[in-house]
């Protein structure tokens, strides 16, 4: 399986990071550098192997579905990089 | 006394207990050691204030009786975990200025065991390395040299600047976490003992996330009594981290007595990799011989998916961390990238992470997304998952075989300089995890305790791997290790 500079594009779009067309080249190439070593594991012979979910078996813990906590707007706001009337803001997403 | 800033947990809580030294003492040398160190920028955000006010609290509670263990302790707090009111960046330029609401539970459980916080600590960015070279506040620099020559070498990663620090004497001790590595590779680069306790003892929860399911929590420490004694207090159940296991924390110091008699040690033949230096190799033969004279029996074993874990760790580290990481997206926390006229929310989630996230985080982001991706997820996210599985039933085996603990190598080679890397492909820094990695895989305790000094004069270790819970039973086994080893060098101050 080789990464081609498209392929490069695609995933950087998929994963919200912009990368200029002059930097695909190498990130193809790193890509399949990792690619290349991660391929061994078809060597493997997993044949009736459970994927792993969880180092210890264990099944998730249930509790009551109530409010356990909130009102803390000022709190969760307090980081925002653009906060205004209690809201977060963002460019429009909208038309 | 002087030098206080040298003392261990254990030396130091018997001083406070005895009334020889109070936390202030302690605490004033450690900021005026830390003041004098920023060549190795360890400490990246110093609170002087909260240190002298907790070690203020600290000493009316001694004196009142009672004390916990970790009472009066000044220690360093990796940038990971989020610390109220103090900035916690992951060493991240996207979370320039994040001062979080709220404590994590790990650091929480030591402040409320008195211990006091001297500052935040330098990393790898998200914990992602192994050289603490991609920290958005510079490197972290070793105490260590190689004799005379002054080349700035490498305490290891992610946990870079919490290996510094406690090597240098900047603090008694220091939190650090393990997600391939994190805490043993750096630990052995500087001759200090870490260890990352069975997935689950510490709760996650406040501590950013790289891989969740690989992510643990440890104590870095002077020496294999401090480890328990911190490790205790780091422990415990918690409900907001859902894979946090209800089991009680023993009392760990209580359980080294140095006594190892009859104990079963495995020397796995898969980890003497090709190329194996002479050094790495005597020194695992010695450790070898030491706990054989301590009255261990050594076992030759079989992990025989141990080549694969290295790869199945770049599938699903990676993998966790694009999920973890799309939380960064400029609106909640962090830095947003200034916009241009006309951009919608998909320039700025694109500029944001772009300009906010360092080359090696967007590669594994990357990488993850690819793996997980349509039409590629059976291919590589699974199959490195079934892996997983493998490497794990290895290590029951050996258990089940009656096996008590697995002794190996703690890293391929001595710490390397500051930038040697750079050139090299990024597989080649991956390969420094390949003994720890297995370990995180398996959710295993793993501890790394130093053992030697390479024909340069830098420190070496060894790690020895336990049975799952059994923290209590590997510490005793490494602090017979450490009896035997007797490792006492230290950096000369040149900083």
């Amino acid at each position: 399986m080789s990464i081609d500079q498209s392929t490069a594009a695609k995933v950087a779009k998929l994963a919200r990071i912009k990368v200029e067309d002059d930097a695909l080249p190498a990130l193809a190439s790193e890509f399949n550098t990792i690619l290349g070593f991660i391929e061994q594991l078809n060597e493997v012979d997993v044949e009736g192997v459970e994927p792993m979910v969880s180092v210890e078996p264990m099944r998730l813990k249930r509790r009551e579905d109530v409010v356990t906590d909130g009102n803390q707007q000022d709190k969760v706001l307090a980081n925002a990089p653009d906060a205004r009337e209690g809201f977060f803001a963002v460019p429009k997403v909208v038309e | 006394m002087s030098d206080l800033n040298k003392l261990g947990l254990a030396e130091a809580r018997d001083a406070l207990r005895k009334g020889d030294v109070t936390s202030v003492e302690l605490t004033e040398s450690c900021l005026k050691a830390i003041d004098a160190a920023d060549a190795l920028n360890a400490f990246v955000h110093k609170t002087p204030e909260i240190a002298l006010e907790r070690a203020k609290a600290a000493d009316a509670r001694i004196k009142d009786g009672d004390a916990p263990s970790m009472c009066g302790l000044p220690i360093g707090i990796k940038d990971l975990f989020c610390t109220k009111g103090v900035p916690s960046q992951a060493a991240s330029k996207i979370l320039e200025g994040f001062k979080p609401e709220y404590e994590s539970t790990v650091s929480q459980q030591l402040a409320d065991a008195g211990a006091v916080m001297l500052g935040k600590l330098n990393m790898d960015e998200f914990a992602m390395g192994s050289s603490n070279e991609t920290s958005i506040y510079g490197n972290a620099v070793s105490p260590w040299r190689r004799g005379n020559d002054d080349a700035q070498l490498t305490p290891g990663g992610s946990s870079g600047g919490s290996a510094s620090a406690v090597s240098a004497d900047l603090c008694l001790a220091a939190t650090g976490t393990d997600t391939g590595g994190s805490i043993r590779q750096p630990a052995a680069f500087v001759g200090i003992t870490g260890i990352k306790p069975t997935y689950g003892r510490c709760s996650r929860w406040g501590i950013v996330a790289f891989a969740s399911s690989l992510d643990q929590a440890g104590p870095m420490t002077k020496n294999v009594r401090d480890a328990a004694i911190m490790l205790e207090t780091m422990c415990g159940h918690d409900p907001k981290d859902s894979t946090s296991t209800e089991l009680a924390v023993p009392n760990f110091e209580a359980m080294l007595t140095g006594d190892i008699k009859g104990k079963k040690i495995g020397i796995p033949k898969e980890y003497r990799m090709d190329g194996m230096s002479a050094e790495i190799e005597k020194l695992w033969t010695d450790g070898a011989a030491m706990l054989k004279d301590a009255g261990a029996e050594i076992v030759d074993i079989s992990l025989p998916h141990t080549k694969y874990a290295l790869p199945a760790y770049y599938v699903i580290a990676p993998a966790e961390a694009s999920s973890n990481l799309a939380r960064y997206d400029g609106v909640r926390y962090g830095r947003r990238a200034t916009l241009a006229q006309g951009d919608g929310i998909t320039e700025m989630y694109e500029k944001t992470r772009a300009e906010g996230f360092g080359h090696e985080v967007q590669r594994r982001v990357m990488i993850g997304t690819y793996v997980l991706s349509a039409g590629f997820y059976d291919a590589y996210y699974n199959r490195a998952r079934r892996v997983r599985t493998l490497i794990k039933k290895d290590f029951e085996d050996v258990f089940a075989a009656g096996i008590d603990a697995i002794l190996t190598p703690a890293t391929p080679s001595a710490s390397f300089g500051l930038g040697e890397m750079t050139e090299a492909d990024p597989v080649q820094m991956y390969l420094n995890d390949v003994f720890t990695v297995t370990v995180n895989l398996a959710g295993l305790p793993g501890i790394s305790v130093p053992a030697g000094l390479d024909k340069q004069g830098l420190p070496l270790g060894l790690q020895l791997i336990g049975r799952p819970w059994d923290e209590g039973d590997l510490l005793n086994t490494a602090y017979a290790l450490e009896n035997a080893a007797g490792f006492v060098a230290k950096p000369g101050k040149w900083w």
